[in-house]
């Protein structure tokens, strides 16, 4: 390859207290090039990224951008330079238009006027160079999570950047947008520009990249052309050892735990579900796959007990489901992990303990005459901690400092230890590390085989085809009729989940 | 440079923070003591020699603290569960009020043992009474309650114009705008004699004591704590966010009305619609100087009362107006913001 070098780091070097998230990190990006940086959560990714971009300043090494040193610590001459960054999470406002968006910050602040018309201009001829259609005059808010990150993209193309990084930027798409996305990235890379994409999913950096940097524990493990390797070989070197997700095996499922008949949701004016049906039975999972905004978190809010059917009948355990509230849920054995752990599944700013029995703190054993034993409630987390593997927590621990795996571990776990016969898990494996992925899933199945009936809500095909017995597809609040998992292959999967089934009405 | 969230905060922290965030608010201070024409350093000894120079002096001054650990109770309370509770002042003269309105005759046969206590109650029952409004409108129309409770504090003391200069409009003060005399049998009993201290002071101190515990021993004050930090994560753990709102108005507007009994039956004896210099707004101050936990509600409204009683013989002596009390305890809010904010998060290059 002898393409001109756009962009060279150094020997980076960055720590946090104790912690080295970066060492002696040296990299090489070339003009018209897709660099993936690959590597687990806490590898170390982002923290480079943000050091080149200036919101970090390193301890040690050098940025190069076009061969020119760029200053350390200002994000402003990294765009200057030609360095476009685009956030995992976006940073748009949300009652302001597209163009408005993507023009703040480029125009001199005493100007009278801005100019409007030479930015739209500007904009749409670069939208429509790269594909990236969007109406300028639209407002954020109105706009999808795909059509937002777009307008990222936009922001940055804008302010003529020549190397683009994107932070993780498929973890909040949908198949079908990520795809979009990769053609788009490849196209702005054969015009020339050069791409950076932070990643810890395998197969898209196989499907996206020319060249993969593995990261593990701050430092650069191997770089391979994205053609000369493959998935598995990429794992290993991720994690550093060989892991594996756990597969299902045969088992007979007993009695149905949890039905849904005919159920429709409206959730702020808006009918969310329409007229689903489902059957979750002892000892099996079943999976509902479906991309995301087409009714899962609805679906969630209703199992969870947040949410109350408009019409139709859930019964639990063989008995209608009155008042589904969280805590008769909680009362009747059902264990429930949120879609949004850290908003919905714990109180980040409390301690490990004090989570492990948020749900249960009024329960006997947690609390008398109103008085919360501490004592009681912080052996019962050391307990969690130890027998489900929650690294880096003790029971004093404030809990927004565990990883989303431990985190996740935790949430799984206090659910688990009061041995639930029914689990609703909504997307329990959403932006983890494939080694905290495996540890869920194996517990998940460990589940199963006690006879827990499980209802599993993911986006994930591969984790759905793995773990559920069988699969219902969710599009535009409506459900599919059930399909056996081993009876069915990926591809009817993604023909289900963009809403192509035959209803047997 | 950049602002890194702290891991961990130290205990250490936790209690420095303050003291830096006072020091610096008296340095600022000092500053405009010394535009005025005074040195800061002499304009200071006065206002300690005024708080605390003489027995009358000290009592004045925790006279002066009671009210203030109260009305900042009863913000601390509300918000920590973000119940943002702007109408202390409004609960403060209901409770008032109704102080006067019980104390004057109603309760005269029952012997002051019984009666105090009773009025204590219908004092704390009328601030709450004042702040449910507001909170059920929240819980049911989404009413911002800053706005309603802010208000509210107007229509109160209108309400109190109204009483006072009607159906309780004390005969025998000569035309002046006050309410009729409590009973001398509900007056609190005094601390020192023959001064302004009455045993209000310990009944707000147990207060304080109460309200912690309850925070940190409770499942109420652990399920009102989660609440706070994260409503979301508690409404999916299963607990009742309005419950709470509902259960947490009550307490926070019953201390507020606690405190407008306890100074009429403490110390004033009648209503006036200038019984308060602003306690409730004051405690605000106080909670936020105090991080909202309840026993640095007890220092800081100790702190707030030096600098108003100790600004005031300050004046008289050096001839700074006595505004410069609101300057220090305002600027010492802005100080403690920034050092929670340094408590909190760290400076990195």
């Amino acid at each position: 390859m002898n393409r001109n070098i756009a962009l060279e780091l150094k020997g980076i070097t960055k720590t946090f207290g104790a912690l080295r998230a970066n060492s002696d990190i040296s990299l090489v990006l070339h003009e018209g090039e897709v660099l993936a940086l690959l590597g687990e959560n806490g590898a170390g990714k982002t923290t480079l990224m943000n050091i080149l971009f200036g919101h970090y300043v390193a301890d040690a090494g050098s940025s190069v951008v076009f061969g020119k040193a760029l200053p350390p610590g200002s994000p402003r001459a990294a765009i200057a330079a030609g360095v476009g960054m685009v956030h995992q999470h976006f940073t748009l406002a949300a009652n302001m238009t597209v163009l408005e968006n993507v023009m703040i910050g480029t125009e001199w602040l005493g100007s009278w006027r801005s100019n409007r018309d030479a930015g739209r201009d500007k904009l749409v001829a670069i939208a429509e160079k790269f594909g990236l259609i969007v109406d300028p005059a639209a407002r954020i808010g109105d706009l999808s999570i795909g059509e937002r990150q777009r307008v990222e993209i936009l922001k940055a193309l804008y302010r003529d950047a020549r190397i683009l990084i994107l932070d993780e930027p498929t973890a909040v798409l949908t198949q079908i947008e990520a795809e979009r996305l990769f053609v788009t990235l490849r196209g702005m890379a054969k015009d020339g520009l050069s791409l950076v994409f932070i990643s810890h999913k395998l197969g898209e950096v196989m499907q996206a990249a020319d060249r993969v940097v593995v990261l593990r524990g701050g430092r650069v493990v191997a770089e391979r052309d994205a053609a000369r390797t493959n998935r598995g070989e990429l794992a290993e070197l991720m994690v550093g050892r060989r892991v594996s997700r756990p597969v299902r095996q045969a088992s007979k499922p007993g009695p149905v735990v949890l039905s849904a008949e005919a159920i429709d949701v409206v959730e702020d004016g808006r009918a969310r579900l329409d007229g689903i049906s489902f059957e979750v039975r002892a000892g099996e999972i079943l999976g509902i796959i479906g991309v995301a905004g087409n009714g899962q978190a609805a679906l969630g809010n209703l199992c969870a007990g947040l949410a109350r059917p408009a019409r139709g009948r859930m019964m639990l355990d063989g008995r209608p489901l009155e008042k589904a509230s969280a805590k008769a849920l909680v009362a009747a054995g059902v264990g429930r992990i949120p879609e949004d752990r850290l908003a919905e599944g714990v109180v980040g700013e409390m301690n490990v303990w004090e989570n492990a029995v948020l749900e249960r703190a009024r329960e006997r054993r947690f609390s008398h005459h109103g008085i919360v034993d501490r004592r009681a409630a912080r052996t019962y987390a050391g307990e969690l901690i130890e027998r489900f593997d929650i690294r880096g927590a003790a029971p004093e621990t404030r809990t927004r400092l565990l990883s989303g795996g431990n985190m996740q571990k935790l949430i799984l776990g206090r659910n688990l230890a009061a041995s639930p016969h029914l689990l609703i898990a909504n997307q329990p494996t959403r932006g983890l590390d494939e080694g905290a992925i495996a540890a869920i899933h194996q517990e998940l199945l460990e589940a199963r085989k006690n006879g827990v009936g499980i209802l599993l809500i993911s986006e994930d095909l591969d984790e759905v085809t793995a773990l559920a017995d069988r699969v219902q597809a969710i599009y535009k609040g409506r459900l599919s009729a059930a399909m056996a998992t081993n009876r069915i292959d990926a591809k009817a999967i993604g023909l289900m989940m963009a809403g192509m089934w035959e209803d047997r009405a | 440079m950049r602002l890194e969230r702290r891991t961990d905060v130290p205990a250490g922290v936790v209690v420095i923070a303050p003291i830096c965030a006072i020091v610096a608010a008296l340095a600022i201070s000092g500053i405009l003591i010394a535009f005025a024409g005074v040195n800061p350093l002499e304009a200071y000894r006065q206002i300690v020699v005024s708080a605390f120079g003489s027995r009358l002096s000290i009592t004045e001054t925790l006279a002066r603290t009671t009210p203030l650990i109260f009305t900042g109770l009863a913000a601390a309370v509300a918000f920590r569960v973000q119940l943002w509770n702007i109408g202390a002042e409004g609960q403060f003269y209901v409770g008032a009020l109704m102080a006067a309105a019980l104390g004057h005759a109603a309760l005269a046969g029952l012997p002051s043992a019984l009666a105090i206590p009773v009025l204590m109650l219908a004092g704390a029952a009328a601030g709450a009474l004042l702040l449910l409004g507001p909170v059920l409108l929240r819980l049911r129309f989404g009413v911002d309650e800053v706005v309603t409770t802010l208000l509210l504090n107007f229509v109160a003391i209108l309400f109190i114009s109204m009483m006072i200069e009607g159906p309780l409009k004390d005969p025998l003060a000569f035309g002046w705008p006050q309410s009729v005399p409590i009973s001398p049998d509900v007056a609190l009993p005094k601390l020192v004699a023959k001064t302004r201290l009455h045993i209000g002071l310990l009944i707000a101190i147990a207060a304080a004591v109460i309200v912690w515990s309850v925070q940190a021993r409770t499942v109420f004050g652990f399920e009102s704590r989660a609440a706070g930090l994260s409503p979301r994560a508690a409404t999916f753990a299963g607990l009742s966010l309005s419950r709470t709102l509902i259960v947490t108005a009550g307490l926070s507007g019953a201390l507020a009305g606690l405190a407008g009994m306890i100074e009429v039956t403490g110390l004033k004896g009648y209503v006036t619609t200038d019984l308060s210099p602003g306690y409730g707004y004051s405690g605000i101050v106080v909670a936020m100087l105090a991080a909202q936990h309840p026993l640095g509600v007890v220092a800081a409204a100790l702190f707030v009362a030096i600098v108003f009683v100790g600004a005031d013989g300050m004046s008289r002596a050096l001839g700074v107006p006595s505004f410069i009390a609101d300057v220090i305890v305002a600027i010492s809010l802005l100080t403690m913001l920034i050092a929670l904010l340094f408590t909190n998060y760290r400076v990195r290059r």
